[in-house]
């Protein structure tokens, strides 16, 4: 062999893990998403106690003052109180439960997914029957029925939201799961023996760890859009605690007034939900390039 | 073909009955149970409550229960409101074609528009438009229906006076089709924005597909105009997965609408969903819940197979 | 665009008249892609000419541009600023014109694709469009370049299913490609193409996807077709059998670039260039004489990252003949004895030291 051999380079080999990286800084949006998801997180925990105005005094003489009117950045309500720290006070809530619902919607859907993708046949079939079931009903009428029936706490809220929003992350986890389970490590990790339980949880989850998480992402989305839609209704969170939804509802009847009242909230509410979103799309690009072969 | 009819129409069956299943346990999670109503009345004894239970039946075993709930319901009878004691059914027929217009309308609305945007954006893939129009998308998902509802009336309605801030008609107006269409606009659109961006981004990922196939490639070796290429050949192909997401996207729809018929007073289902839940008419609640999953459960099956239909591939196999 | 569609037979003066007539002049032909690590010349200056009722083998590996080739004349690659195109493409019609498709304006392009100059591709699974009957697509082949009425096109698009050896022609008109096998949507490729009588057709491959059994019946009818109209064909492809079947020159591609070239026989018995000496000794040979004789030769290495081309000859580098002068300057296309040419500095020495 010649010593041209040298000028022939082999292509070199990028890392998965940092292209997964690079693709999603380029992706501006979703770090946008972060850091406004950081922002409001932030300005609802810290931000209450930074502001002079208490959420919960009452402060008649000046109602409905439209903003920034002494110092009240964002205005008034109709009862005096600093629609600011009102509105931060209500994103803790707001946020709270979005991830929280996040958090037990995914669990449970995870654990379906996994179990029909991995048991498949009969199981399979009952199980995503009873996903597709489940879907057949309005989202938004299955929460407000299951709501009013059962008076709402900020716990059973969660636990209504998480109800009607596990069925998108199975199926994205059956799906994974399905595809997974025909590979060789698979098939390798059985004839070893493994148990059934074994191979979904320490085989089969850990690679579809990725779906998962940008599900998870795109459910807190949902999550916290369906306590603003229930608590909207009325049938969410009830005053005087606050949410970004029932602040909407009070806003309603002041709307050509003190449209102020209307605007804030649901600003808030597009943002911290498109910011999940452009969070999860980022991250289902990102993650998508990994199973990439250079 | 017949082997797929059936198979869609097994399916459907089984949804259905599974679907039934969790209405009945909704049905029990209800305060009180199916005895809710009874158990507000003042005055009612110990006695007479038990009386009332053993005669709707309610201290026999579960499945029984659910057997006869389910035989009553494929029957026709829905149980009675406990409003005005009219028949469930009747009542929710009542209401329904309000909510099918605002339905229909919207469809109208967001498949013409978001099958363009959709397509346009593929053919200008990474352009301007199509980053814009991801965005958007995005962004159109993320804001609250009844928020861009209030809005919208605070525009069109408080502002600008264009267009009336609710109802179906104009109370003590000529009640002609013109002014039905000016109440029709707003809340039609409104619901139309998530449907938009729903079909915008479907079309495109679709439209990708497509024109990245071997036949896209062929057409324009035949010397095909541009023109020809996308809208004869390759859109053709990237609209059949389209009808078949017609038939899921009507729970949205649905929920959809009960938001825009609350923010706009529009006198649909929806609505009335709520104002049972307000007057605690379960019956009425009941059947609203099962009636949207029935209706769910036959546009999806009705949509798959006029996707069915239109794909030679499959009408001819 | 002409009036009147002229049936194949009387397609056959105009083509054949001319038989010696140069139909194809591609000159310097490049094509460069724009990729995110900088631009990839695909086809480096590549110059042949096609003559009127011959046959071209184009032939390389995968990655040595004779896909783009195909495609860059026919203008199917990516538009600019994606991809460039270089050089002349000057093609003779029917008429006697001659004009540079790579200079054309869009349109005009457009009318000469499928019309003068067809293509055919590899996968006939997925190159039909699976909603449409295959009468209207190979009726709109004509439509699309002549004022015909459709019943007119309908006729003709039967006329050509019966010609490319389908049988019962008028009925399958109306049939959906799903329910036609490979070698037969390959036929009905083929039909699409000859719709308007060609001056050249461009086969990409067209067999590689098929059965060994359909595959020849593909070529002979190719080979049919080709007496019958007068037509030039450019068979791009990567198998030798193919080549010795049915092509009367041959043009060898390497890394973008033509390294041999001349009539087929000569080629492939006495290859000069020992890139193609390798592909010709690769190739399992089944007589009786060369079995358990010759060990099978492949050729070492493999083929060149075009991001980073070597600065010789692209072949030094795999090359056992190869000397530090092949790997200083790329060794330019020179004549050899006949009508040949060689991409090799060292032809000379190579083809005296052979057996």
């Amino acid at each position: 062999m010649s010593s041209a051999a040298a000028h022939v380079q082999p292509i070199s080999a990028v890392k998965t893990g940092s292209r997964a990286w690079r693709r999603f800084c380029r992706h501006r949006l979703a770090l946008f998403g972060v850091a406004a998801i950081l922002l409001m997180v932030l300005a609802s925990v810290v931000g209450p106690s930074l502001i002079p105005f208490d959420s919960l005094k009452i402060d008649i003489r000046h109602r409905f003052a439209p903003p920034p009117f002494e110092g009240h950045l964002f205005g008034t309500d109709p009862l005096g109180r600093d629609l600011l720290v009102r509105l931060l006070m209500a994103g803790r809530i707001s946020l709270s439960i979005g991830f929280a619902a996040m958090i037990v919607s995914t669990a449970f859907g995870t654990l379906i997914g996994v179990a029909a993708g991995y048991y498949g046949g009969a199981i399979r079939v009952a199980l995503m029957r009873f996903v597709d079931a489940m879907l057949c009903f309005p989202q938004i009428f299955l929460l407000l029925v299951l709501a009013a029936f059962i008076q709402p706490s900020v716990v059973t809220l969660t636990l209504i939201i998480a109800a009607s929003s596990w069925m998108e992350v199975a199926r994205v986890v059956e799906g994974q799961v399905r595809s997974l389970r025909e590979r060789d490590f698979i098939l390798a990790a059985e004839m070893l023996g493994a148990s059934g339980r074994y191979v979904m949880f320490r085989e089969l989850l850990p690679n579809a760890i990725g779906p998962i998480i940008v599900a998870a992402t795109l459910t807190i989305a949902r999550a916290v859009l369906l306590e603003a839609y229930v608590s909207f209704l009325g049938y969410g969170i009830q005053p005087p605690m606050a949410s970004w939804g029932n602040m909407l509802n009070n806003a309603q009847q002041y709307l050509g007034s003190a449209p102020w009242l209307a605007i804030f909230p649901g600003l808030m509410i597009t943002l911290a939900v498109s910011s999940f979103n452009f969070v999860g799309d980022g991250l289902r690009d990102a993650l998508d390039a990994r199973f990439d072969l250079h | 073909m017949a082997n797929f009819l059936l198979g869609r129409l097994l399916q459907s069956l089984v949804l259905l009955l599974i679907v039934s299943v969790i209405g009945f346990a909704v049905l029990h999670l209800a305060p009180g149970g199916p005895l809710a109503q009874f158990a507000l009345i003042p005055g009612l004894s110990k006695e007479d409550l038990a009386h009332m239970a053993h005669e709707m039946g309610l201290d026999r075993p579960l499945p029984v229960q659910y057997w006869e709930w389910l035989t009553r319901l494929l029957g026709g009878d829905w149980g009675h409101s406990y409003r005005d004691n009219r028949p469930v059914l009747a009542v929710i027929t009542g209401r329904l074609p309000a909510t099918l217009e605002l339905m229909g309308a919207a469809i109208l609305i967001s498949v013409l528009i978001g099958v363009w945007i959709g397509v346009m954006a593929a053919i200008r893939r990474y352009s301007i438009f199509d980053m814009l129009a991801t965005i958007g998308a995005m962004v159109a998902l993320s804001i609250p229906t009844f928020w861009f509802g209030l809005i919208v009336i605070y525009i069109f309605s408080v502002h600008l006076g264009w267009l009336p801030p609710g109802n179906r008609t104009t109370v003590g107006g000529d009640g002609s089709f013109l002014d039905y269409l000016h109440h029709l606009i707003a809340p039609a659109v409104v619901l139309a924005l998530v449907e938009v961006a729903i079909w915008s981004r479907y079309m495109r990922a679709s439209m990708l597909d497509v024109i990245n196939q071997d036949f896209v490639r062929t057409a324009r070796a035949k010397g095909l105009p541009e023109r020809t290429v996308l809208w004869h050949h390759a859109l053709r192909n990237a609209l059949l997965p389209m009808i078949a997401l017609a038939g899921v996207e009507i729970p949205t729809l649905l929920g959809g609408a009960l938001v825009a018929e609350t923010v706009f007073t529009w006198p649909g289902m929806g609505r009335l969903l709520l104002d049972s839940l307000g007057y605690r008419d379960y019956p009425v609640v009941m059947g609203i819940l099962m009636f949207s999953a029935l209706l769910a459960l036959l546009g999806n099956l009705l949509a798959d197979l006029f996707a069915a239909v239109a794909d030679p591939r499959v009408r001819l196999a | 665009m002409q009036d009147t569609l002229t049936p194949v037979q009387n397609a056959l003066p105009a083509n054949r008249v001319a038989a010696a007539e140069t139909v194809l002049d591609v000159q310097d032909l490049s094509v460069t892609f724009a990729t995110e690590h900088g631009p990839l010349v695909a086809v480096r200056e590549v110059s042949f000419t096609l003559r009127a009722g011959e046959t071209l083998a184009l032939v390389g590996e995968s990655g040595s541009g004779k896909s783009v080739t195909s495609l860059a004349i026919m203008r199917l690659t990516p538009p600019a600023p994606r991809v460039k195109l270089g050089g002349r493409v000057l093609f003779t019609d029917g008429n006697g014109g001659t004009r540079d498709l790579l200079a054309l304006e869009a349109d005009a392009m457009r009318q000469v694709r499928g019309n003068e100059i067809s293509m055919i591709f590899q996968e006939p699974m997925t190159s039909l469009n699976p909603v449409h009957r295959i009468g209207d697509q190979i009726a709109e082949a004509v439509t699309s370049h002549h004022r015909v009425s459709a019943r007119a096109a309908l006729t003709r698009a039967a006329e050509l299913l019966d010609q490319v050896g389908i049988p019962d022609a008028r009925r399958r008109l109306s049939a959906y490609p799903h329910q036609l096998s490979g070698g037969m949507r390959q036929r009905v490729m083929i039909a699409m193409a000859l719709a308007c009588n060609p001056r050249v057709l461009i086969a990409d491959e067209p067999t590689t996807a098929l059965d060994v059994t359909v595959q020849a019946q593909i070529l002979e009818l190719l080979k049919d077709l080709q007496v019958a109209t007068g037509m030039a064909v450019i068979f791009v492809t990567h198998n030798l059998g193919v080549v010795a079947e049915i092509a009367d020159r041959v043009m060898v591609m390497y890394a973008g670039a033509i390294v041999e070239r001349g009539d087929v026989v000569p080629v492939m018995t006495r290859p000069l260039m020992p890139y193609t000496q390798g592909l010709l000794h690769s190739v399992p040979r089944i007589d009786p004489d060369a079995l358990g004789r010759e060990p099978l030769e492949a050729i070492p290495g493999s083929v060149p990252d075009p991001m980073r081309p070597p600065p010789g000859c692209a072949f030094a580098p795999r090359c056992r003949h190869a000397e530090p002068a092949c790997e200083a300057a790329v060794p330019v296309l020179e004549e050899a004895d006949g009508e040949r040419q060689v991409r090799c500095r060292r032809w000379r020495e190579i083809d005296e030291v052979r057996p």
